[in-house]
């Protein structure tokens, strides 16, 4: 563990992600104590106000919107949003993803061949058609956005884990293992898991960032968090009516989305480097 | 080869019956009542419902329903939109055109751009010009494309009109409304030089260059990447430093020796990004207010037309399926080893 932080910390972008994701996570862990303001408080005598630097007050400091609501605020409570929804959405492709993948690679046959069919199913869809057609079903909201990132993310940890976890099976320690007797699940979930937790970590990592992308993404097509809710792409999606007056509007909350998406993608390569020493200079 | 190319075929079936099963069950899982739905809120008395109902066959078992359907399927019927009454297949191949055109544009200005960009980093690797393009790079993957989109309208639209109007770019739809094409190919590059209206090729053009910029930056991040550590490898290669010995100029190396050998993985990640960029289309599209398939779908979940999302969704993954597998084909044509993998 002392090795792997001294290891980010040594790399000057994967220090920089870590600093910047640790500050977003204690942002949207603060955000009722550090928001000026409450994020659907809408303040009818400063409508499209503008930021400090262009004219406004420090009330406002990055102005208002169409609304009069205090866009640093729900910018501020936008990050507990979309960090809640990467972080659920992760864990939940994460542990089906695992169990499936543990399962595949422990019963060659018809299950593991069901299971490779399955995945190949959901990959054949490009992602976002995927999570539109489950929000479709489901409805729109938060929830259902975290279950349809979820499953088009699941995909490639069952993959990835069944792929690391057929290479560990074949090491000597894992045929050690099974002669002591060790039973199936055990085998499964202490033995060789833990032997493939590196890839899967820096998978999880990077898999958050895009759950972040996408999650904006159906917010921004109006299937993700509904009105009022501070989300950085519904609020994007509000400001393209104002590209022309209110140009904060637009560039704050996807520069808030660029921000967060570099900062994780910069601690999961940092992370790969560190971890994973294979699978340098690939993608 | 025809073994080759007949076992990954074979290889796709059983994804192309589990799309249909999707699609089907797509249909079922929607909230809402479709008969309610067809009918109108007006319309729905008893017996108007119960006949429709037997029409559609929905009082069958579900297995005899999902065959019913295959077997529409087998004969091309999609449906019909439940908006406009339109067929789900005709308004598909009518938009297709221009979805594809937007995403082939994408493709290659995304191609293009990305190995140039690699190259010229692994060329100068490690210096600042390395990192910045890497940087750039790594922001072009992060790049959320619907905030990229509006980024271009308000820099080349808003701004540039007001500054340079000579550069100003139009950022709604595939032509200006003073022309008047008729759809010969549904490709408007081609119908406008097709046509005899004067201006309507660059017009077209210029209504391109946008969207398929903001669609293509994601792609071009991942072929710039993808270059680098390809070209990296291949410039540490023997060969290459035999070419140089020979007293070839460094340039002629990379293009003639190295580049060309370190592009078989670079077209194959190119190829992959379809899925990709039919996904992206559905924002791009939205943005840019582009007559193809991605607004079609979102317009259709607005609307609820579900006929729409189901058959539209389902020729969507046909098509991605297609293109993986024409990928795959084509690498085993370029690369006998994937024909003939040792085991």
């Amino acid at each position: 563990m002392r090795e792997l932080w001294s290891s980010l910390v040594q790399r000057r972008a994967a220090a920089a992600g870590l600093f910047v994701c640790v500050a977003l996570v204690l942002i949207a862990v603060l955000a009722p104590w550090v928001a000026p303001h409450d994020p659907v408080a809408q303040f009818r005598d400063a409508l499209l106000a503008k930021p400090v630097w262009s004219g406004g007050t420090w009330r406002y400091p990055l102005g208002t919107d169409d609304l009069g609501r205090d866009l640093l605020s729900r910018l501020i409570w936008g990050a507990r949003v979309s960090l809640a929804v990467g972080i659920a959405s992760v864990v939940l492709a994460l542990v089906p993803g695992i169990l499936l993948g543990l399962v595949a690679a422990f019963f060659p046959g018809w299950i593991a061949i069901v299971i490779g069919r399955t995945v190949d199913l959901l990959v054949a869809i490009p992602g976002l058609l995927l999570a539109i057609a489950v929000v479709a079903i489901l409805g729109p909201g938060l929830v259902n956005t975290v279950l349809a990132i979820a499953l088009v993310m699941l995909p490639p940890f069952v993959r990835l884990v069944r792929a690391s976890a057929q290479m560990e099976m074949s090491r000597d320690y894992v045929a050690a293992a099974r002669q002591c007797g060790a039973s199936k699940p055990r085998l499964m979930f202490d033995t060789v898991l833990r032997n493939c937790a590196a890839p899967v970590i820096v998978q999880g990592t990077l898999g958050f960032s895009s759950a972040v992308l996408e999650a904006a993404a159906l917010g921004f097509l109006g299937l993700g968090a509904q009105p009022p809710t501070a989300e950085w792409g519904t609020m994007l999606a509000s400001s393209r009516g104002f590209i022309e007056t209110a140009s904060w509007l637009v560039t704050l909350p996807g520069l808030a989305i660029l921000v967060t998406v570099i900062a994780i993608n910069l601690l999961g390569d940092g992370l790969r480097d560190a971890l994973d020493p294979r699978l340098k200079n690939h993608g | 080869m025809w073994r080759f190319v007949l076992s990954r075929l074979a290889m796709t079936v059983p994804t192309v019956i589990g799309i249909t099963v999707l699609a089907f069950a797509l249909a079922r899982l929607l909230p809402g009542d479709p008969v309610e739905v067809m009918l109108g809120e007006r319309m729905s008395d008893k017996a108007a419902h119960a006949k429709m109902v037997q029409q559609l066959g929905l009082d069958q078992p579900l297995p005899l329903q999902y065959l019913s359907y295959l077997g529409r399927l087998v004969r091309g019927e999609l449906g019909a939109s439940l908006v406009n009454r339109k067929s789900v297949v005709s308004e598909f191949a009518a938009l297709f055109p221009a979805t594809v055109e937007l995403a082939l544009c994408a493709l290659l200005i995304s191609a293009l751009g990305g190995i140039l960009i690699g190259t010229l980093a692994a060329l100068r690797r490690g210096s600042w010009v390395d990192q910045g393009l890497m940087g750039l790079s790594l922001t072009g993957h992060s790049m959320p494309i619907y905030w990229s989109g509006l980024l271009a309208i308000m820099f080349f639209s808003v701004w540039m009109r007001d500054v340079i109007p000579m550069l100003a770019l139009p950022v709604s739809g595939r032509l200006a409304v003073v022309y008047d094409i008729p759809a010969r190919t549904g490709f408007m590059l081609i119908d406008t030089l097709l046509s005899d209206e004067r201006g309507a090729f660059r017009s077209a053009v210029s209504h391109l260059i946008l969207p398929g910029f903001v669609l293509g930056t994601y792609a071009m991040a991942i072929v710039a990447r993808m270059t680098r550590s390809c070209l990296l490898e291949t410039l540490s290669l023997e060969f290459v430093r035999a070419a140089r010995a020979r007293g070839l100029p460094v340039w002629r190396v990379v293009i003639k020796h190295a580049l060309r050998n370190a592009l078989i993985p670079v077209v194959t990640v190119i190829g992959l990004q379809t899925g990709g960029l039919l996904g992206g289309a559905v924002l791009t599209e939205t943005i840019f207010s582009w007559p193809g398939i991605g607004r079609w779908l979102v317009d259709a979940i607005y609307q609820r037309d579900y006929t729409v999302l189901q058959g539209g969704i389902l020729l969507t993954a046909l098509m991605v399926i297609g293109v993986n597998l024409l990928v795959d084909v084509l690498y085993g044509a370029i690369d006998p080893r994937i024909r003939h993998p040792r085991v």
